[in-house]
């Protein structure tokens, strides 16, 4: 049976890892992902975890570390934030591209300037489209068990791909909240030793990361589209079987309260689970409302997407973070874009919050929602609203 | 299976992760394309010392058994390392033709 343990859950991600028996760990401590990698670093000095842990000199060098290391076939895990994904971000094309499989924590942290150590979505969208599969958490439990899963989903033959793991800095990294610490041989059942059909071989020699002149390039992209929306099915399945072990389930899309409701509200990560609060109280209130939470990042869940919102009039999305420039937050961006030729559909309306670790209560998303209301009706010509923001 | 050319290839031809299976496939390559001046050889000056062949870097270089040394124009770039190097001035660096 699993314990029931009050934890912090950066150390929680650590006590997951050290299920999975990791072979690799390359990291470079970052607030607010520091707990996670000191976690590890201890338990690999009093050996509770027989793993190389390789303390490098940067995230750079830490993810590049971490390539060579998945590239022999070693179970590989690393833990990040902001600025630390940012410095990795040119090796983390790499990675994916490379098809080698790896797990990643992101303790999800806004970007400088000004200089902000805690919380947003800025460094998770930064890194958007390197090619890594890239899932949501909401609380201590989800990212528990979303780290046995990324590991499952990286390794499985038909995957073969790096995994982030998102979760809120701070609003989730620093909380201690009750987690079921699974049993290690129900572990061992769920994630069975991992066995890279391309490790690096002396007997039989490949070359990876060859040079692609313009005459190949376009097809060795093609051919990395078409892989990672693929991998959908097996991300699903690893679900599925989670669920039947430990009796938790998780989808791409998961929605509450919003089945026939006229409103919708989209969120991701930890403060999805204050807006379901919101939702209670609204629809306590008679308000016809409902939720829409965003889990799996990369690939992007498009027919689940739809499905989900296929009914409603109104569609409001709350982004953690800013695409300067641009007319909507990044998540509204892509929810538009699948939405927008559809013949039914919502309006969508983009509002921005909970930047650089600023909260949203309960109250706050239900400002967010009638804004959004406000935004979303025809003669509206507000396209984005940074919510909360003192004049 | 023959192996296809980088232009016969398409994107369901992709190895996983792109990586090339074939070892040593980089000897296919023709760089000698890259050239716009080639070295030419008087080997009446030439006292086989073989600096060239240490100098060239892309070891397009050999020595022949006759002890003089012929330029693979396969592989070389025309970079004229080999034309600097040699302390008999045996090389001059010759416009291609065309």
């Amino acid at each position: 049976m699993a314990k029931r343990v009050g934890m912090e859950v950066s150390l929680a991600i650590g006590e997951a890892a050290k299920l999975a028996d990791v072979d690799v760990v390359a990291a470079y401590p970052i607030t607010p992902q520091t707990h996670i990698v000191e976690h590890l670093a201890e338990l690999v000095a009093n050996g509770e975890l027989k793993s190389a842990y390789i303390p490098v000199e940067s995230e750079h060098s830490a993810m590049s570390a971490c390539l060579g290391s998945a590239a022999v076939g070693a179970r590989t895990f690393t833990a990040t934030a902001g600025q630390g994904l940012e410095l990795m971000h040119e090796v983390l094309y790499v990675a994916a591209s490379m098809q080698l499989p790896m797990v990643m924590a992101v303790a999800n942290r806004a970007l400088s300037a000004p200089l902000s150590v805690w919380g947003d979505h800025s460094d998770v969208m930064a890194v958007r489209d390197t090619g890594w599969i890239q899932i949501f958490t909401e609380n201590g439990q989800e990212v528990f068990d979303t780290v046995l899963c990324a590991f499952r989903i990286a390794e499985d033959p038909k995957v073969l791909l790096p995994v982030m793991v998102h979760l809120d800095g701070f609003h989730l990294s620093h909380m201690i909240e009750p987690i079921l610490i699974s049993e290690e041989d129900e572990v061992k059942r769920f994630l069975p030793p991992f066995k890279y059909p391309l490790a690096l071989d002396p007997k039989k020699p490949v070359t990876m990361g060859a040079f692609a002149p313009p005459v190949i390039y376009s097809e060795a992209r093609k051919a990395q589209e078409v892989h990672l929306a693929g991998t959908k099915e097996a991300i699903v399945k690893c679900w599925d079987e989670f669920a039947s072990i430990f009796g938790r389930r998780y989808l791409p899309v998961e929605t509450y309260r919003a089945e026939g409701a006229k409103t919708l509200l989209m969120t991701m990560g930890s403060f999805s689970e204050t807006a379901m609060e919101t939702i209670d109280k609204m629809r306590a209130d008679g308000k016809d409302i409902g939720l829409v939470r965003l889990r799996l990042w990369r690939p992007f869940p498009t027919t689940e997407l739809r499905q989900a919102v296929k009914d409603a009039e109104t569609l409001v999305v709350f982004d953690r973070a800013i695409s300067l420039g641009s007319q909507a937050g990044p998540v509204c961006s892509e929810v538009r874009s699948a939405l927008y030729n559809l013949e039914k559909k919502p309006r969508v309306a983009s509002v921005i919050g909970g930047l650089g670790g600023r909260d949203v209560t309960v109250a706050g998303f239900e400002e967010i929602i009638n804004i959004g209301i406000k935004m979303a009706k025809k003669e509206s010509q507000q396209e984005i609203e940074i919510f909360g923001v003192r004049e | 299976m023959a192996v296809k050319s980088e232009s016969e290839l398409g994107w369901k031809d992709i190895e996983t992760g792109c990586i090339v299976t074939e070892a040593g496939s980089a000897a296919q390559y023709p760089t000698g394309g890259w050239r716009s001046q080639k070295p030419e050889y008087d080997n009446s000056k030439c006292n086989k010392c073989g600096l060239c062949y240490i100098y060239c870097p892309d070891c397009s270089i050999t020595q022949q058994p006759d002890g003089f040394y012929k330029v693979d124009m396969f592989y070389c770039k025309g970079c004229g390392i080999c034309a600097k190097e040699c302390p008999r001035d045996v090389i001059t660096m010759v416009p291609e033709a065309g």
